[in-house]
C-alpha cells in the first residue's frame, strides 16, 4: 500500500499548489532524463528540489482559509484507519450501541499508543466510494454518537483517557437520524462528556464540522492539526445563507475564523499540532507521530490530576468560553 | 377573476396588519383575535412565537420575576461582515428595535410559588440564535439554580447556533450542556420547553436532555433543515416531520402541552421534585 509513504507525484494537487505541480514535472523529467542518458544531473535536481521546498513553504505560510479548508478536506489526507495503524500498536475495534446497531461512520475501541491504553474513538472517512457510502461520508448518526458515549462509559469504568479524533462534515442529515433522534444522541453526549471521571483529549485532524464535530468534542484538552478547521456550519451553507449564493465559501471561510491559529487566539483550542510543508497528506508519519506526542504529554499531565479536580477544570474551560459585552 | 381579487384584497389586508396567517394551516386570523388567544391559532391550534416578556408573564406568578444579567450583549467577537452588512450593525439595530440585549431573558421567579431559575428565548433576537451571550446568560442561571437548589426551567425558541459568532457560538453547546450536568450531578431538577421553533445547535444541546422534554402543539423541533435532507435522501418528508407531535412518537419528549395550560402543569411536574 502506498498510502502510508505517499510519493508527492501520486497526490493529486489543489489549484494554489499548480507551480509546485510544474516544479515537481520538472523534477521527474529531469530525474528520467538522467536515467536514460545514464548522466549525473545533481547540482540542477538539487535547485530544483530546493526551489520546490521553498515554494511549498512560501504557499503554505500564506494560505488563505477558504485553502486551508481543501487541505483539511483532501482525498489523500490521513484518516481514522490510517492513525489506527501508525498511531496504534493495537486496536480492538469495539461495535454497536446496544440499541439500535452500528454505525460505521464514526468507531472507536480499546487503543495502545505507546504504553498508553486508551479508549479511542473517530469519525470514520471512507477511502474510495463503496467505503464512503458505507460510512456516509464520515457523517455520523445518532447510533453513532451513543455507540461513542458507551464506549466513553466504559473508558470511565476502566480508568483509561479518552482520545478523539474529529473528522467529519457534520451528522447526517436524513430522516432516520431524525427519527432516532440525532439532536438527543448529540446533546446527551455534550452533557455526559462533561462529567465523565476519566481524561479526554480530543484532536481536530481534517473538517471540524460543526455538532456532528462537537458530539465528540468535549475534553478537557482539544488540539487542531495546522490545518484542519473547525466551524459552525460549513462555508458553503453559511455563504448559501448570508450571501445567498454559495460561491461566495471564500467570503464566508474568512469570515467564519475557522481555522487553527484563530480558535487558538480565541481560546477555542488548546494547542494546534505541526503539520509537515505541504499538508498531512504529504507525509503521514510525521504528522501522526507529531499527534501521538501531543496525546501521549496531555494524558500523561491530565492522568496527575485527581477526578473532581478534572472535571472541575473541564467546567472551567467551558464556562469561559464566548466573547460578549456586558 | 374573482379569486385574484379576493387574494389580493387579503394582501392589502395583511400588510395593513389586521390579519396574521398561521404558518402552519394558512388561514387569515384577526390580529387581535391571534393575541387574545395566546399567539395560538383559533382555527389549527398551532402555538406561535411568543415573545420573552409575555411568555414570562404566562408563566410566573405575578411580581415574582427578577431579572438577571439583562446587560450581557453580544460583542462581535470575528469582525462579521456578510452580504448584507457587519453583525456589528446589526446587533445595535435589533437591540434598538426591540429594546432586548440577547436572544434570551433569565431570571428567577414564582410558579405557583414554587421558586424558580429561569431561561426565555426570544425568537425575534437573530431568530433566537444561540450567540455567546446567550451561552453566558443560560450558563449563569444554571448555576444559579444550582449554587440554590432549585428547579431550572428554559424555554427553548431558536433557529440554532448564531453564524456571526463562528465556532464560539458552536461551543456554546458545550458549556451550556457542561450547565445542565451540573445540575444532574447536584440532583437540581432541569425542564426542558421546546416551543416553536427549537432547531439545530439549540435542540442538539440544553433543550432535548431536560428531565422532562415537554413541546408545545406543532412546534418545530430538529437538528438538520427540512430541505438539506431532502436534499440528501432525494424524497418528500412526511408532513408532520420534526413536529411535537412527531416527536412525541418517537419518544423524544414526555409531553405536548398547551400553553395556556403550561403554568399549572409546570407546578404540578415541580410538586414531585421534594427538596431536601
Ligand atoms: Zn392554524
Amino acid at each position: 500500500m502506498m498510502k502510508h509513504a505517499a510519493l508527492k507525484t501520486d497526490i493529486p494537487m489543489l489549484d494554489f499548489e499548480k507551480p509546485l505541480a510544474e516544479l515537481q514535472k520538472a523534477i521527474d523529467k529531469l530525474k528520467s532524463h538522467a536515467l536514460d542518458k545514464g548522466e549525473d544531473f545533481g547540482e540542477q535536481l538539487k535547485n530544483l528540489q530546493l526551489q520546490y521546498e521553498q515554494n511549498c513553504q512560501a504557499i503554505y505560510a500564506g494560505l488563505t482559509p477558504i485553502q486551508t479548508v481543501q487541505i483539511a478536506r483532501h482525498p489523500h489526507r490521513p484518516l481514522f484507519c490510517d492513525y489506527v495503524s501508525l498511531l496504534c500498536s493495537d486496536f480492538v475495534e469495539l461495535h454497536g450501541d446496544r440499541c439500535f446497531g452500528d454505525d460505521r461512520g464514526l468507531v472507536g475501541g480499546f487503543a495502545t499508543i505507546g504504553n498508553l491504553k486508551v479508549m479511542l474513538i473517530g469519525h470514520n472517512k471512507g477511502k474510495n466510494v463503496t467505503e464512503n457510502i458505507e460510512r456516509n461520508f464520515g457523517q455520523a448518526k445518532p447510533e453513532g454518537y451513543r455507540k461513542a458515549l458507551r464506549l466513553m462509559h466504559l473508558a470511565e469504568k476502566y480508568d483509561m483517557p479518552i482520545i478523539t479524533l474529529i473528522d467529519t462534515q457534520g451528522a447526517y442529515p436524513g430522516l432516520d437520524a431524525e427519527e432516532r433522534g440525532q439532536a438527543e444522541a448529540i446533546a446527551r453526549n455534550l452533557t455526559e462528556m462533561a462529567h465523565i471521571k476519566t481524561p479526554i483529549i480530543c484532536t481536530v485532524t481534517g473538517e471540524g464540522g460543526s455538532g456532528g464535530a462537537l458530539g465528540i468534542g468535549v475534553g478537557d484538552i482539544i488540539c487542531m492539526l495546522q490545518y484542519s478547521v473547525y466551524s459552525v456550519i460549513s462555508p458553503e451553507g453559511c455563504a448559501s445563507i448570508l450571501w445567498r449564493d454559495a460561491s461566495f465559501a471564500p467570503k464566508a471561510a474568512e469570515a467564519l475564523k475557522l481555522t487553527a491559529p484563530s480558535l487558538l487566539q480565541m481560546g477555542v483550542i488548546d494547542e494546534i499540532i505541526p503539520e509537515p510543508a505541504g499538508g498531512a497528506h504529504h507525509d503521514y508519519r510525521k504528522t501522526i507521530d507529531a499527534v501521538r506526542d501531543a496525546i501521549i504529554k496531555h494524558a500523561t499531565k491530565l492522568s496527575k490530576l485527581p477526578v473532581t479536580k478534572l472535571i472541575d477544570k473541564r467546567f472551567e474551560k467551558f464556562s469561559k468560553i464566548g466573547k460578549f459585552q456586558q | 377573476m374573482g379569486w385574484f381579487s379576493k387574494t389580493d384584497t387579503i394582501k392589502k389586508i395583511v400588510k395593513n396588519d389586521i390579519w396574521i396567517r398561521c404558518e402552519s394551516c394558512k388561514a387569515h386570523v384577526f390580529k387581535q383575535d391571534w393575541k387574545n388567544n395566546l399567539n395560538v391559532c383559533p382555527q389549527c391550534n398551532f402555538h406561535g412565537t411568543i415573545n420573552a416578556y409575555e411568555r414570562i408573564g404566562l408563566i410566573i406568578d405575578a411580581g415574582t420575576f427578577k431579572e438577571i444579567n439583562q446587560s450581557i450583549t453580544p460583542s462581535d467577537p470575528l469582525d462579521f461582515v456578510d452580504a448584507k452588512g457587519a453583525y456589528r450593525e446589526k446587533i445595535i439595530e435589533t437591540r434598538e428595535k426591540l429594546k432586548l440585549n440577547e436572544s434570551v431573558v433569565t431570571g428567577t421567579g414564582k410558579i405557583c410559588d414554587i421558586p424558580v431559575s429561569l431561561a426565555v428565548m426570544d425568537f425575534r433576537f437573530f431568530g433566537g440564535s444561540l450567540g455567546s451571550g446567550t451561552g453566558e446568560k443560560i450558563l449563569l442561571a444554571a448555576n444559579y439554580a444550582y449554587e440554590h437548589r432549585i428547579p431550572f426551567i428554559i424555554f427553548s425558541a431558536s433557529g440554532g447556533a448564531r453564524m456571526q459568532e463562528g465556532t464560539l457560538s458552536l461551543m456554546q453547546m458545550a458549556k451550556t450542556c457542561a450547565a445542565i450536568a451540573r445540575l444532574n450531578d447536584r440532583k437540581v431538577p432541569y425542564i426542558s420547553v421546546l416551543t416553536h421553533p427549537t432547531t439545530g445547535g439549540v435542540s442538539a444541546s440544553f433543550a432535548m436532555v431536560g428531565d422532562l422534554n415537554i413541546a408545545e402543539p406543532q412546534a418545530l423541533i430538529g437538528f438538520a433543515g427540512r430541505r438539506v435532507i431532502e436534499q440528501t435522501i432525494k424524497q418528500k418528508l412526511p408532513d408532520n416531520f420534526q413536529k411535537a407531535e412527531f416527536l412525541l412518537e418517537h419518544g423524544f419528549i414526555d409531553a405536548i402541552i398547551n400553553r395556556k395550560d403550561m403554568k399549572k402543569a409546570l407546578a404540578n411536574i415541580l410538586s414531585y421534585y421534594i427538596v431536601k
